[in-house]
């Protein structure tokens, strides 16, 4: 009897224990659901061609965000044109050329140790190097740069997952043809490992575009009259753009409309980057024969 | 026969092809080095963020002491100057508290659930979806917290401002919750199935074989997980920036306005003359939480490897 009453209570136990791992869960994807909801039902009403494609106007009151769009996709695609070659090649020199030893693993600990560096001290140091010490000023190519130190170590984490699902055949293959080991990874390995690195630079723009501490030192502007004509400008860009908007304003309610607005537009490029992402991985997992 | 002008004799190289020659073999030989320099490019960009960022900060020892620096009042701009980065160093340490308070039970919850309980469909949507929640840019989660969070605390509690420690707790904590949650999840799987087939032969219910034997030999991995999730509410910029109220005073109340580490340096960067004590003493606040990267992921890194042998 004393048995049986102790099975059922251990049965109660798992169930309202395993309820509150379950309840934890759906806490936290609650959040993201409330986020989301309320950013698209506020900023849905902001939101149309004219928002995207004309300047601020009368004091950033009114108006659209185009320059500030404009002023990421320069200043993310820049951060991908310059990490990503340091990136592919730190990757491969990881999976194709180390051999397991001190040297791996402190590269290793290197690259998750500048994963953790807070991204406003990426904000200091580009103050520090590119603006003052190399002289590059307030820009489009010191935020660039900045942004690329941030991103590497996500690069360099993805391609070298791309080029390790690529299995070792193929690089015996390409060895026992006579080709180099360069030429066998140019020819064979990186095609294959194709999809997997364009899955991490999808992830690196979604990553860039989104930070706001690297560039505010080193390349945002609060209002810019025209487009950067040169890499040397300064550039207004869309997180810093709602930063401003919603703290510095001293008429911030009056903007509350646009600040709804550009938080939706830049998470909606944030959650379609993401998805290509997801679609990419799941692509490469498909097409995948071997 | 000729195909193409060739003419199948075999003529001597010229020099301009032996030149040729002699590149391409010392091309052949170059990819290795030339992968090693690039294999050390994070590994550079540490030692520089750290050389410059150190090298800008030191200054500020001709205007304080290093007692001083470990002072009460942060009053910049007084004559002279006070340079007591405590408040800050508290304001950091309240708020990433509050966030752990919040991220970890959640964080390792959630793990449970997804490792141990959830069909392999729920799993890989509930992973998904914690991805997403990581995406989502920090100012969003600042501009939400000012909009929602923080009006939300100021009626509840009955406050001047809603903009104080437990606003950016709240908001800090969502935002450590995926990190804490997906290492917490590899730390979960990491254990090997045979443990939990043992358990549960010995007649272990299932909870009893999660919570008694897979969570405390995933204990190293979930320590990682959990000091990474605080890296990560130390770290954190705009979304305490935006919540926190940014006041520079000593406080250990989460119900007041408190100004961290990293809100301290992008608030008041524009205003600090470039080479001015100022300056120099946020480079300083810069070098302090590099220091507190280098030390959490420094344990992180060593709980990890306790999780490598031990799977070994």
């Amino acid at each position: 009897m004393r048995h049986r009453r102790s099975a059922r209570a251990r049965r109660v136990t798992e169930v309202v224990a395993f309820s509150l791992f379950g309840a934890a869960t759906v806490a936290g994807l609650f959040a993201l659901g409330i986020i989301l909801y309320y950013i698209i039902s506020r900023g849905g009403g902001a939101l149309s061609w004219e928002f995207l494609t004309t300047f601020p106007r009368k004091g950033m009151t009114a108006g659209g965000i185009y320059p500030a769009l404009v002023g990421s996709l320069y200043l993310t695609a820049g951060a991908i044109v310059l990490a990503l070659p340091l990136a592919l090649g730190a990757a491969v020199f990881l999976v194709e050329y180390a051999r397991e030893g001190p040297w791996v693993r402190a590269i290793r600990i290197g690259v998750n140790t500048l994963a953790g560096v807070p991204s406003i001290v990426f904000g200091l140091l580009g103050l520090a190097l590119f603006v003052k010490a190399l002289g590059i000023g307030v820009s489009v190519l010191a935020g660039s740069l900045t942004l690329g130190l941030l991103i590497l170590p996500l690069l360099v984490r993805t391609a070298e997952e791309a080029l390790r699902s690529v299995p070792r055949s193929f690089r015996e293959g390409g060895l026992a043809l006579g080709a180099t080991r360069w030429r066998t990874i140019r020819a064979i390995v990186l095609p294959a490992a194709l999809p997997g690195i364009l899955t991490g630079i999808v992830l690196g723009l979604s990553r860039a575009i989104g930070e706001t501490a690297p560039i505010m030192f080193t390349a945002a502007a609060f209002f810019t009259p025209q487009l950067p004509t040169s890499p040397l400008d300064e550039v207004m860009a869309l997180p810093y753009h709602i930063f401003v908007m919603a703290t510095e304003s001293p008429n911030a309610w009056k903007t509350k409309d646009l600040q709804y607005g550009a938080v939706l537009v830049l998470v909606g490029l944030v959650l379609v980057l993401n998805l290509g992402a997801i679609l990419l991985r799941a692509h490469a997992r498909r097409r995948k024969v071997w | 026969m000729n195909v193409n002008g060739k003419t199948g004799i075999t003529r001597a190289p010229s020099l301009t092809n032996r030149r040729r020659l002699t590149l391409r073999r010392i091309a052949q030989k170059a990819d290795q080095p030339v992968f090693f320099a690039l294999g050390l490019v994070s590994l550079v960009a540490l030692g520089v963020i750290f050389v410059f960022v150190v090298r800008e900060a030191l200054p500020v020892f001709r205007y304080v002491s290093p007692s001083g620096l470990l002072g009460p009042a942060w009053h910049p701009t007084s004559e002279p100057p006070l340079f007591g980065t405590l408040p800050m160093i508290a304001a950091t340490g309240l708020v990433t508290l509050g966030a752990l308070v919040l991220a970890i039970p959640l964080g390792f919850a959630s793990a449970g659930f997804v490792a141990e309980i959830a069909p392999v469909a729920l799993r890989d949507l509930a992973k998904s979806l914690l991805e997403l929640l990581s995406a989502i840019p920090s100012v969003v989660y600042g501009f939400f917290g000012l909009t929602v969070v923080a009006p939300f605390v100021q009626r509840t509690f009955n406050l001047p401002t809603g903009q104080n420690a437990l606003s950016a707790s709240l908001i800090l904590g969502l935002m450590a919750l995926p990190t804490v949650a997906s290492l917490a999840e590899d730390a979960l799987t990491a254990v090997p199935k045979a443990h939990r087939e043992a358990s549960l032969a010995l007649g272990a219910s299932r909870w009893q074989t999660t919570w008694r034997v897979v969570f405390p030999s995933a204990f190293s991995g979930l320590f990682g997980a959990a000091v990474l999730g605080m890296g990560r509410a130390v770290g954190e910029t705009m979304a305490v920036l935006m919540v926190a109220g940014n006041s520079p005073v000593l406080t250990w109340s989460f119900l007041r306005p408190v100004r961290t580490l990293t809100a301290g340096i992008a608030l008041e960067m524009a205003e600090a003359p470039s080479g001015s004590a100022h300056y120099h003493a946020l480079f300083m606040l810069g070098a302090i939480l590099i220091l507190i990267t280098l030390a959490t992921n420094g344990l992180a890194e060593w709980f990890r490897g306790r999780v490598t042998r031990h799977r070994e």
